[in-house]
């Protein structure tokens, strides 16, 4: 028994040396062939999950790029994403049962007294294909061109870019101007919905019946930048970006509801209702927005090899949204391991037209609204912990575990309102397996 | 306040473009800045994934470079 367990155990070593020494030769005569060109893959899973079982996401990507040499590649990249779990419909809680129909019009879905009205009719499943071609022109010029496209249930998206790059100061200098365009569709789910028009109670009513099917938006973006080497460790980049969208910018699934503002009556502050029924509203976003952004990041190396990432970005638009966002990631790096703490801060202010409710004595005067948290004050904060391993054969295991947390704030309200939680928090983990080959 | 703040930027930039001449290393001292590891963008899976999380869940994107998109999770 034993003798044969080391028989197989020394044809099984056999074996291996053999083929190791094979792999060999093909890898070393193709290294040889192709000293220059190669496949860069890089593959990562995420998984993304919210507390009190709001959303969770499965999010593969692999990204190849061949190398043709330093400076001209082609990268093409595969995303998918899976969600399922429950969104905020943008209904306030309430100090009774809400029964709200579903997007489609042919269900219902309801939240508890003082619970958070949330979507769980909500899942879907994206699939997004990029490729990107990079070359220079000559010896002071460069530029890259690519192409974009993704598809889900209810959304379709294609998208072209390009880029133009101007080497200055030997190389110390880099401009860039980039431009892209994007035309997207939403077919949302039961059709789409009449902003700021009364939610029926379903699909029979005539506001479902007369609905367009889709709706479309069309994106384009410009970015100017500036890349400059400051010295042999470090580099800093300065970018303004301009972002235009136009067409239906509103979230079809999104709600509001409509609250009691008669302070005389006795249900002051609870759910406004005609003919015993909620009133709540579709929501309903401007038509246009232009977003423009300041980004600085600075990278560098210390005498020890470890590596400081630090950037900021500043964001404002004409819906009155203005934004920070601090970055910052250090790169303690050993032998052939490396350890990177990161951290990230963002704040915002909301929309001019983002209202957590609408009040019964002035709803039906209003041109805009919305009630999605996303576009209310908002601060957020990510830390994160990313590790990765390079073997010998340069390839690279990498894991990376953050927390997201979410903090809304807001007017609280009146009467009744003000005893219900109005802006919750959101805390998500999430965690990236990945590995460089 | 934002008028305020891009007319710092611009200046900013001016003397970040005037003074750029005198920066920077020659060819032979860039060992460093050619590390992977040292590029602006140097892990991009995990940036591309970042983004599309924060894009989903606040109302700013874009900045190091398009403003996203192709999605209608926002």
């Amino acid at each position: 028994m034993a003798v044969a367990v080391t028989n197989t155990m020394k044809k099984n070593h056999e074996l291996a040396k053999i083929l190791a020494a094979a792999s060999c030769a093909l890898v070393g005569g193709l290294s040889t062939a192709h000293a220059e060109e190669s496949w860069d893959v890089d593959s990562a899973f995420l998984l993304y999950s919210e507390s009190d079982g709001r959303v969770s996401a499965a999010e593969p990507v692999i990204s190849a790029t061949r190398n043709y040499d330093s400076e001209t590649s082609l990268n093409f990249k595969l995303v998918a994403d899976t969600l399922t779990g429950a969104s905020p419909n943008g209904a306030t809680p309430s100090d009774q049962v809400q029964t709200f129909t579903s997007p489609s019009g042919n269900g219902s879905y309801s939240a508890a007294a003082g619970e958070q009205p949330l979507d769980d009719t909500f899942r879907d499943t994206r699939v997004a294909l990029s490729s990107n071609w990079a070359a220079p022109i000559n010896r002071d010029w460069a530029y890259g061109v690519g192409g974009y496209v993704s598809k889900e249930h209810d959304y379709q998206s294609l998208g072209v870019s390009s880029s133009l790059s101007r080497y200055l100061n030997q190389k110390n200098t880099t401009l860039t101007l980039g431009l892209g365009a994007s035309s997207d569709t939403i077919n949302p789910e039961g059709g789409v919905p009449t902003g700021l028009f009364q939610v029926p109670e379903d699909a029979s009513s005539s506001e479902f019946t007369q609905r367009n099917d889709s709706e479309s938006k069309s994106i384009m973006d410009a970015v100017f930048g500036i890349t400059q080497v400051v010295n042999r460790n470090t580099i800093m980049q300065f970018n303004y970006s301009i972002n235009t969208s136009s067409g239906y910018l509103t979230d079809p699934y999104k709600i509001l509801s409509v609250i009691d503002d008669d302070s005389t009556g006795n249900n002051y502050g609870g759910n406004y209702t005609v003919n015993n029924r909620n009133v709540y509203l579709y929501e309903k976003r401007p038509d246009s927005r232009l977003k423009q952004s300041l980004y600085w990041q600075t990278k560098h190396q210390f005498e020890n090899n470890d590596i400081l990432d630090v950037s900021y970005r500043y964001m404002f638009d004409d819906w009155g949204v203005t934004s920070h966002t601090v970055d910052a990631k250090y790169r303690f790096r050993f032998n052939n391991q490396y350890l990177e703490p990161q951290l990230r801060w963002y704040t915002q202010s909301k929309a001019d037209f983002y209202s957590r409710y609408l009040d019964s004595s002035a709803y039906t005067e209003v041109d805009f609204a919305s009630a999605d948290y996303r576009l209310g004050d908002l601060d957020t904060y990510t830390i994160g912990l990313r590790y990765g391993y390079q073997f010998a054969d340069e390839t690279e295991f990498y894991t990376r575990f953050s927390l997201y947390h979410q903090e809304s704030s807001g007017d609280d309200g009146y009467g009744k309102l003000t005893s219900q939680e109005l802006y919750p928090g959101l805390d998500a983990a999430m965690l990236m397996v990945g590995y460089k080959f | 306040m934002s008028k305020r703040f891009v007319l710092l930027s611009l200046v900013g930039v001016v003397i970040t473009t005037t003074g750029c001449s005198e920066m920077g290393v020659k060819a032979w001292e860039r060992e460093t800045l050619a590390q992977q590891e040292m590029s602006l963008i140097n892990e991009p899976v995990e940036s591309s994934l970042n983004d599309h999380v924060y894009f989903s869940k606040e109302a700013s994107s874009g900045g190091q470079g398009f403003g996203g998109g192709g999605c209608g999770c926002n």
